[in-house]
Order: C-alpha cells, then sequence, then structure tokens
C-alpha cells in the first residue's frame, strides 16, 4: 500500500491531521493501536481551553487561542460531513479558587501574559457573589473565580467519532489493532507493522501519544515526552446544575458532570486508586456542594502525553527529512489548528504557521 | 395471566410491604427491587433530567443508572437493592438538582 502519508496514531491528534491532509488533496493511511493501548483521545477531560497555558511562552498561548477560535467552525464542518454532532459550548470558563493569595496570584501571571498577547486575553475576576450569580450552586469555599472568555468544552468522544468517520468518508485509509514496529527510508518511507504489513509513504507523521516514546528515537527524534497520569469521575445525569466549565468539574452536554483531575507521576499505569477518586469528589463537592448528593457513575484513569515543559513538539526529523513528530498534551483544544493549519507546515506551504518555538531543539540534552 | 405486567414472578418468598410515591405495594421479601417493581407493572422508574423522557431498568446490573429510585434521600440504583419491609420509595419528581444538604 502507498499513500502520500502515513499517520502513526488513529487519536485526535493523529485523525486532526489526517483530516486537514485529506481534505487537501493528500492520499493519507492511518494507523492505529487497540484496546489495550493507552489512548489519551478516549480518556480526557475534554477542555477547549485557554486560560493558565503558555504563561512561560506566549507562543502556546497564542496558539491554543488560534485553535480555540477555528473551533466552532471546524466542529460544525464536521457535523455537516458526517451527520455526528460535535456538541461544544464556548461561553467562557473558570479557574476555581479556594483562597485569595492563589486567585491573586493567578491574577499577576495573567496580566504579565496579557501584556505579552497585546491585550488579547479577555478575562474577570469574579468575587464570591459575583460568581455565585453565574454559578448558583457554587460552595462557600470558593473566594472567586478568573472567568476566561475564550474557554469552554466539547464533547471529545463525539469529536473522535466524528473525525474518525470523515477520514473514511474522505478516503483516508485507518488500519486498526496496529502496532508499528519499524520505520524506514530506503528511499521512500517504509513503515512495518508487527504482522508484517509494510506501508509505503513519502511523509510519515509519528502521532502516537506515548507511543512515540519508543518510535521516535528510532527515527531521529528525542521524543522527550512522558506519562502523567489523570483520574477523572462522571456523575449521573443531572439536570442544569453547572452553567462553565473549570479544570474541577463540567457538566457534559449529555448531563452528566464529569470531575477532574489527578495529576500523578506513576508511569505507565491508568488505573483508579481509592484515595484519588476521594480527593477528587471531596474537591468538587467544595466547589459544589450539591454533588454530595449525587451517585457517581464511573470513575476512569488515562495518561497525558507531556513534555519537560508541557508544550506541544512539531518537529521534522533530521536524520528522516519528511519525517514529522506532532505530539502534544492538549489534542482537542488544539485539534482545530492541527486539521486547518498543522497540513501548510507538512506541505511546507508558504502561509504555514511558524512552529519553531515548539521544535524539540528548546530541550537541553547535553 | 397477568394483564398488568409483562414480567412473571420467579420468587415465592414472603411478601412485605413497601411505599412507592407513598402508595403501598407488597413485594416478595429480598428480591430484587428493580424486578420487583417490574412485575408490579411499574415500568417508568424516573424521567431523565436532561430531555425529560421516561425510563427504566435497562441493564439490571448497575451499569446503566436508568432505574434510580430516591430511597432515604438519595438516589439509588433499584437493580441494586433488595426489597425490605418499609422501604419508602419516591421516584424523583421532574428534573432537581440533589438537595445539597446532608
Amino acid at each position: 500500500m502507498e499513500s502520500d502519508y502515513v499517520i502513526i496514531g488513529g487519536g485526535v491528534v493523529g485523525l486532526s491531521v489526517a483530516w486537514g491532509l485529506l481534505r487537501r488533496g493528500r492520499s493519507v493511511t492511518v494507523i492505529d493501536g487497540d484496546d489495550g493501548s493507552f489512548r489519551a483521545s478516549r480518556g480526557n477531560f475534554g477542555l477547549v481551553w485557554v486560560q493558565s497555558k503558555g504563561m512561560k511562552q506566549p507562543q502556546y498561548a497564542r496558539w491554543s487561542q488560534t485553535s480555540a477560535a477555528m473551533w466552532a467552525d471546524f466542529a460544525a464542518e464536521l457535523g455537516d460531513n458526517t451527520g455526528h454532532t460535535v456538541p461544544l459550548e464556548q461561553k467562557g470558563g473558570y479557574d476555581l479558587h479556594f483562597s485569595e493569595e492563589t486567585l491573586h496570584a493567578t491574577i499577576d501571571t495573567y496580566e504579565t501574559l496579557k501584556t505579552q498577547l497585546d491585550g488579547n486575553y479577555p478575562y474577570d475576576v469574579l468575587g464570591h457573589n459575583a460568581l455565585r450569580k453565574e454559578e448558583p450552586h457554587i460552595g462557600p469555599k470558593v473566594v472567586g473565580a478568573i472567568l476566561h472568555h475564550q474557554d469552554g468544552h466539547a464533547n471529545p468522544l463525539k469529536l473522535l467519532m466524528a473525525l474518525a468517520t470523515d477520514v473514511r468518508k474522505m478516503g483516508g485509509q485507518v488500519l486498526t489493532g496496529q502496532t508499528v514496529v519499524d520505520v524506514a527510508k530506503p528511499d521512500t518511507f517504509r513503515v512495518t507493522c508487527k504482522d508484517g504489513l509494510t506501508l509505503c509513504a513519502d511523509k510519515v507523521v509519528l502521532s502516537a501519544g506515548l507511543g512515540a516514546m519508543q518510535l521516535g528515537p528510532r527515527m531521529g527524534f528525542k521524543a522527550p515526552i512522558r506519562p502523567q497520569r489523570g483520574q477523572v469521575l462522571i456523575t449521573e445525569k443531572l439536570p442544569k446544575l453547572i452553567n462553565r466549565p473549570s479544570l474541577i468539574a463540567r457538566q457534559v452536554d449529555e448531563g452528566g458532570i464529569q470531575i477532574g483531575a489527578t495529576n500523578e507521576e506513576v508511569g505507565m499505569d491508568d488505573r483508579v486508586t481509592q484515595p484519588a477518586v476521594s480527593a477528587l469528589a471531596g474537591e468538587a463537592i467544595a466547589a459544589y456542594p450539591a454533588l454530595a448528593r449525587a451517585q457517581l457513575v464511573r470513575s476512569w484513569g488515562a495518561l497525558r502525553v507531556l513534555s519537560p515543559d508541557g508544550l506541544p513538539i512539531y518537529q521534522e526529523s533530521a536524520d528522516m527529512p519528511g519525517a514529522y513528530l506532532v505530539t502534544c498534551h492538549s489534542g482537542i483544544t488544539l485539534a482545530a489548528a492541527h486539521a486547518r493549519l498543522l497540513p501548510d507546515w507538512l506541505e511546507r506551504a508558504d502561509i504555514a504557521p511558524n512552529l519553531e518555538v515548539f521544535s524539540e531543539n528548546r530541550f537541553d540534552f547535553s | 395471566m397477568k394483564t398488568a405486567s409483562t414480567f412473571r414472578e420467579l420468587t415465592r418468598e414472603p411478601r412485605v410491604e413497601v411505599t412507592l410515591d407513598g402508595e403501598k405495594l407488597c413485594l416478595p421479601d429480598g428480591a430484587n427491587l428493580a424486578a420487583a417493581l417490574l412485575v408490579a407493572g411499574v415500568t417508568t422508574f424516573r424521567k431523565t433530567p436532561v430531555s425529560d423522557t421516561p425510563r427504566g431498568p435497562f441493564c439490571m446490573m448497575g451499569t446503566c443508572f436508568d432505574c434510580l429510585v430516591e430511597i432515604d434521600g438519595v438516589a439509588r440504583q433499584a437493580c441494586m437493592l433488595n426489597v425490605r419491609a418499609g422501604l419508602a420509595i419516591i421516584r424523583l419528581p421532574d428534573a432537581q438538582v440533589p438537595n445539597a444538604e446532608t
């Protein structure tokens, strides 16, 4: 089998890139793993999020803002093409605070970033009473919140489904249950799977999430990524209780309240633990006391894909020109940018975004 | 032949009195509550708080959360409970945010 691009990794990141390339008329083969793979696309929190990102690198804040601004149009196109609506709400999101000190420290950092972004960082600080007008169920322990108007949330599973459907509809080949064991470039690229299947392509995109830890170095990347576990909970479906999402809790379009998330450095272990579930529930109840009586339906763990500074890596291989590493923590937020803008970078178009700051050369490997 | 329910009773346990929305019902002691209610002709256990459409037991194994009823002020899965005397079962009224008071 031969195609213009082989994309290694069929999660939201890989499929977003595949979608954008197919729309440009490129032929694409996507190689996806199986249910035993660590799949961040199936376990994430679903935020389309801007605030707090890029505090040390305004370019990352801009990149997130760019994607968030394109998201509604992108979701609408996916919905029109596939008949699978991708629920999205972008009417702002909160950073909730339980202490005045952390609230003010955060405002200080946001003000610095706002200046670096030429003022494009629309947020309001809400004291408890102002917040209570917006969120009648907020608890007394929440002293205030930062309401950032560029934040929102989506249904990430429906995004995945719409992407997977549309990629196939546009003629993309999606191979599932495959594990890539080797990538070579004798002339064109040859991508070999565990079962012996070999695929040829002019270019290869490595968007395999944590799978890039192993494959990356063989393709000339440093791929300095690591897993970080996030445990999340979801309640029974409830009537409207939370109007806007936060990192603590969001009410999904189907009514359940998703509660998140831990940040745990535990290696390749995506299990849930009772202490973490209790702590998450406790924090959510402090924010929204009514949740004390809600029934939890499920809890699960998933592994974030993190670079040392938490920013994405977009890198062409020096050893294998035409091979690209695309990896990030925020595949949902960045889905629109990956679908609409990243193909220009892969195709070396004049209008390609400048992604220099996201090169892995930024890391010191000495 | 029963006309009230399409479900047939399997248990021959002695019956005990419970209430459903305040009305008395006699159900087999120790039976699965969701099953016993179905046999008694109760098919709508609640309405979804999102679309306000009727729901009843679907999976009967604790997964779907469609058989929620309120007992002692807490939403519980009827399929995960046994019938016992004096149980006061309330079908959740229209969409309500759970009471914050504990």
